[in-house]
Parts: C-alpha cells; sequence; structure tokens
C-alpha cells in the first residue's frame, strides 16, 4: 500500500474504521514464540483471556492453533497456562529455531 | 438594560470571563484553582451550582488532571472550557499538545502569571509564552472588555468546522483579572445565537459510529500529522477575521489580527501585547501632541502568528520596539520580538529594532517607561543608530 500524504489523514489522528487493527499484523515484532502442547491442555481458555492481542484461536468453545499474525511473543498465555499435572501447555521458544 | 440589549457594567477581568462562559454554557467544564485565574471557576462554579448553566463541573486534583478531563469531553463530543494560569498552564503542557493534535476544539481562558521561582502570582507573560508553540490558538487581551470579547469568539474559532483547535484567551493576571473597569455585556440571547449549536467531529460517545482516539503514529506518518496541523493553523486568520465581521454586528466592536494606533502614518512605534498597550497608547497621544509621529502594534492573534501582515503594517516605520513582558534569560531576545523580527525581516528598508523586556513578576508598567522608550527611539530614527538592542526597563542596579 502507498503511504498516505499528509492531505489525505484524518484529522487528529482519529482512528474511525472499528476494528481497523486487524490490518496492522504484529507477529513480526515477536522474538520468542508460543508453542501449544495439546495434549497438556485443559480447555480452560485462560490463554485466550489473558491475550493482549487477538492471537488465540477458540471456535465452538475450543481452544484452536495460535494466530502468528498477530502474536507478539509477549508469553502471557504460557504464564497463566495451569496445563495438566505440572505440565505446561505452552511453552515459549526462540524465534528461528 | 441599554440599547440594544447591550448592559454597561463594571466588572473585574476574570468576572467578565466567566461570564462570557456563564453565556456560553459549555457542556463540561474542568478546573483546578490557580491565581489569579481561581476567581473565573469560582464565579463560574456558583453557576453550575444555582443551576444558571446545565455544565457538568468536573473538580479535578490538579491541572494535568483538568486538562485531561477537558480532552476526554472534547472528544467525546462535548463543547469544553476551563481556566489557568502560571504553574497550572505549566502541568498542563504535556496535555497541551494532545489536545492540538487531537484537534480538540477546547476553550480556555489564560489569566498570565510569572513562573517559579522565584515564586511570585503577577502579570507577566511567562505563562502564555513558553506554550506560544503547543499548537493552540492564542488571542490577546488588553483589558475586560476583550477578554470578553475574544472568549466568546474564541469558541467560534476553535469551533470552525475548517479549523478544530483548543483556543487560549489571554489576558494580564490582577491588572486585568482583579481590576474593576467599566464595559459593555451582550446579553444572553445574542451571545447564544452567536455561538451557535456545538457541532461534533467523531464524538467517541456515537456507539453507532466507533471510533478510536490517540494511535500510535511512528516515523512513517508523524511528520505528516505535523504538516497537517500547520495547513489547519495557516487558515486561522482568515477564520479570526471572518468571526470578527459577525462579532462587530452583534456588539459594534471591531477586532482585527492585530490592533494598530495611530501608526499609519507614524515614523517610530511600539509593539506591546495586553494591558500595557493602554498605558502605552496615552503615551503615544503626548508624543504626536509634541509633533512626534508615534504609533503603536498590539498583537491579538499571537499564534498562528500572522507575520506578513504585521511585517506590512510595520514596514514603514524608521524604528520600532517591541516589549516583551518575558524574558529569554540572556539566550536571545524576548519572545515578542524574535515573531515581530521574523514579521519584519523581509522588508529591506523595514524599521531598525529594539527589544525591551519590562513589566516581569507584575512590575509596574509606567507612562514615564513608554516616555523613556519613544525618546530612544526617536534619537535612532533621526541618527539611524541603535545603541542597544535589547535592555531591561524599571530593573535597579
Ligand atoms: S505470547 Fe502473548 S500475544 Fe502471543 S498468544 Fe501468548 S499472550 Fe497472546
Ligand atoms: S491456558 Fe493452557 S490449558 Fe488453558 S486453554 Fe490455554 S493452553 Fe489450554
Amino acid at each position: 500500500m502507498k503511504p498516505k500524504g499528509w492531505k489525505e489523514l484524518k484529522p487528529g489522528a482519529v482512528v474511525t474504521e472499528a476494528g481497523s487493527a486487524e490490518k496492522f499484523k504484529t507477529g513480526s515484532w515477536r522474538a520468542l514464540k508460543p508453542k501449544w502442547k495439546e495434549e497438556n491442555c485443559i480447555q480452560c481458555l485462560f490463554c485466550w483471556i489473558y491475550c493482549p492481542d487477538m492471537a488465540v484461536r477458540v471456535k465452538d468453545g475450543k481452544r484452536g492453533e495460535f494466530n502468528y499474525d498477530y502474536c507478539k511473543g509477549c508469553g502471557i498465555c504460557a504464564l497463566e497456562c495451569p496445563g495438566k499435572k505440572g505440565q505446561k501447555a505452552i511453552v515459549m521458544e526462540e524465534e528461528g529455531k | 438594560m441599554g440599547q440594544n440589549g447591550k448592559r454597561v457594567v463594571a466588572v473585574t477581568g476574570n468576572e467578565a470571563v466567566a461570564e462570557a462562559m456563564r453565556q456560553i454554557n459549555p457542556d463540561v467544564c474542568a478546573a483546578y484553582p490557580i491565581t489569579p485565574a481561581t476567581d473565573i471557576m469560582q464565579r463560574f462554579t456558583s453557576f453550575v451550582s444555582n443551576g444558571k448553566v446545565k455544565t457538568e463541573m468536573v473538580l479535578v486534583e490538579s491541572e494535568h488532571s483538568a486538562m485531561s478531563a477537558c480532552v476526554g469531553a472534547s472528544a467525546a463530543g462535548g463543547r469544553v472550557a476551563t481556566a489557568t494560569s502560571s504553574q497550572g498552564l505549566a502541568l498542563m503542557w504535556e496535555i497541551l499538545f494532545i489536545a492540538s493534535g487531537t484537534r480538540l476544539p477546547i476553550v480556555m481562558s489564560l489569566v498570565n502569571r510569572a513562573l517559579s521561582a522565584p515564586l511570585n502570582i503577577h502579570g507577566d507573560h511567562s505563562d502564555g509564552m513558553g506554550a506560544r508553540d503547543c499548537g493552540w490558538i492564542q488571542l490577546w487581551s488588553e483589558n475586560a472588555q476583550e477578554s470578553y470579547d475574544n472568549m466568546i469568539q474564541a469558541f467560534r474559532i476553535a469551533e470552525h468546522m475548517d479549523i478544530r483547535m483548543p483556543a487560549m484567551v489571554c489576558l494580564d493576571g490582577f491588572i486585568i483579572s482583579h481590576s474593576i473597569e467599566r464595559m459593555e455585556y451582550l446579553d444572553d440571547e445574542t451571545v447564544k445565537n452567536f455561538a451557535g449549536e456545538f457541532k461534533t467531529t467523531n464524538p467517541l460517545l456515537d456507539i453507532e459510529n466507533p471510533v478510536s482516539y490517540g494511535p500510535l503514529i511512528l516515523t512513517d506518518y508523524y511528520m505528516e500529522y505535523r504538516r497537517a496541523h500547520a495547513e489547519v493553523m495557516s487558515k486561522v486568520s482568515k477564520v479570526v477575521l471572518d468571526v470578527a465581521k459577525d462579532f462587530e454586528k452583534i456588539s459594534g466592536r471591531k477586532y482585527g489580527l492585530f490592533e494598530t494606533y495611530r501608526l499609519e502614518d507614524a515614523e517610530i512605534g511600539l509593539v506591546v501585547l495586553n494591558s500595557a498597550a493602554g498605558t502605552s497608547k496615552d503615551v503615544v497621544d503626548e508624543f504626536r501632541n509634541r509633533g512626534i509621529k508615534a504609533g503603536l502594534l498590539k498583537p491579538r492573534l499571537y499564534r498562528p502568528f500572522p507575520y506578513e501582515e504585521i511585517g506590512e503594517a510595520l514596514k514603514h516605520l524608521k524604528a520600532v520596539c517591541v516589549l516583551d513582558r518575558a524574558d529569554a534569560f540572556g539566550a536571545s531576545y524576548g519572545p515578542l520580538f524574535m515573531d515581530i523580527a521574523s514579521g519584519v525581516y523581509p522588508h529591506k528598508n523595514g524599521p531598525l529594532l529594539i527589544n525591551k523586556i519590562y513589566g516581569l513578576g507584575g512590575r509596574d508598567y509606567l507612562p514615564e517607561h513608554a516616555e523613556t522608550v519613544l525618546a530612544e527611539l526617536a534619537e535612532i530614527a533621526k541618527t539611524g543608530k541603535v545603541k542597544t538592542l535589547r535592555e531591561y526597563i524599571g530593573v535597579r542596579e
């Protein structure tokens, strides 16, 4: 997309399009990548609640794969994940490994 | 009640500003008291308590919060006003830029007062000058009448659909804010019609059309937003003049971007803001009586500064003194001087300029000060020689 010139901007940088953050893929900021280990998952959906972005997919009330387009790798989901029998269902791995 | 529904009254500058606010009846006011502006909001909160206005009054814990609440209320879609002075304005500083960068037409009266330290509560322009480049419109006022008139016009200017920028109305602390003067009030209906219904732009409270305020704008767009801000400011002069024309129709009082006094055929002139202009005009008259062609220019729209128009108005003079009621602490000339010099700069045969710093911390500016300056200017006009470019008036050695 060609960047806009100053004459085309919305006054006061007000964002008038609802949900337009979806167009801004922030996944490239990530240094650590969360990995979902389904076998340890108890479907509590804490990860979905705590994720500050929209990087945990949920379908029909069930935990789905991460959406790496938006995951910034903050690690909050991994910290909050209770997992099963002391085994986390989310582990952070170094990006590019 | 006088003719045409005008009321002649004897009031202080603060009272006049509070009355203008009552007549405008803003949706929201958020304020924190500070001398000498306290009185404005004290009077206005009485109007709120007594049901004279329908304003939501938000009493906050600091000026930083006052301006923040104004920003929120304005973004929500309300007509918003506040008042402050000195340290209060300094504490608002961060949010002043947010108000202007977000294009929120908040109107604020600034009762000019010196900045600490040393602590001082009196009239001085350091506060307004410190905030001159925060993207707000600034109108400066000589007396209670002009403060009232500017306050009413400020809403129309700030809220104009081509502008949508916050505006500050400046008046001198104590000298104007607390002195009683004869002036005229317009009637409530006239002011109400003049101000008109408040129009919103992207109000947060319009839940059918959700918007977000305050996004992060990085290297790829920040400069474009600043360029757009400057463009809006370039349209302010025209709007100020249009609004002044309409205001003349309801009040009979003429306003421009600046006032000129006996300047058309003048050879020497003073440039001075606010209350000191009144004293200076008397002395200009004395010099005229003695056959010396003296004149005066008093800026009204100080930001955006009408460089070209002021340059044109001063270019035929031989010598001009710019009087600054704010110092630049030895780094350079006073702020008003630098703007006037920039305005005069393109005119090769323009006047010789000198700068005097006067009246800091409320120090009296007396007719004899204006006399000394005009006498010095007459000498410069005769000899073409400037002895001292910049010095202080009325300071003890
Ligand atoms: S790492 Fe952070 S951004 Fe990514 S899914 Fe987990 S909580 Fe969301
Ligand atoms: S927090 Fe852990 S256990 Fe709970 S749903 Fe998410 S991945 Fe599964």
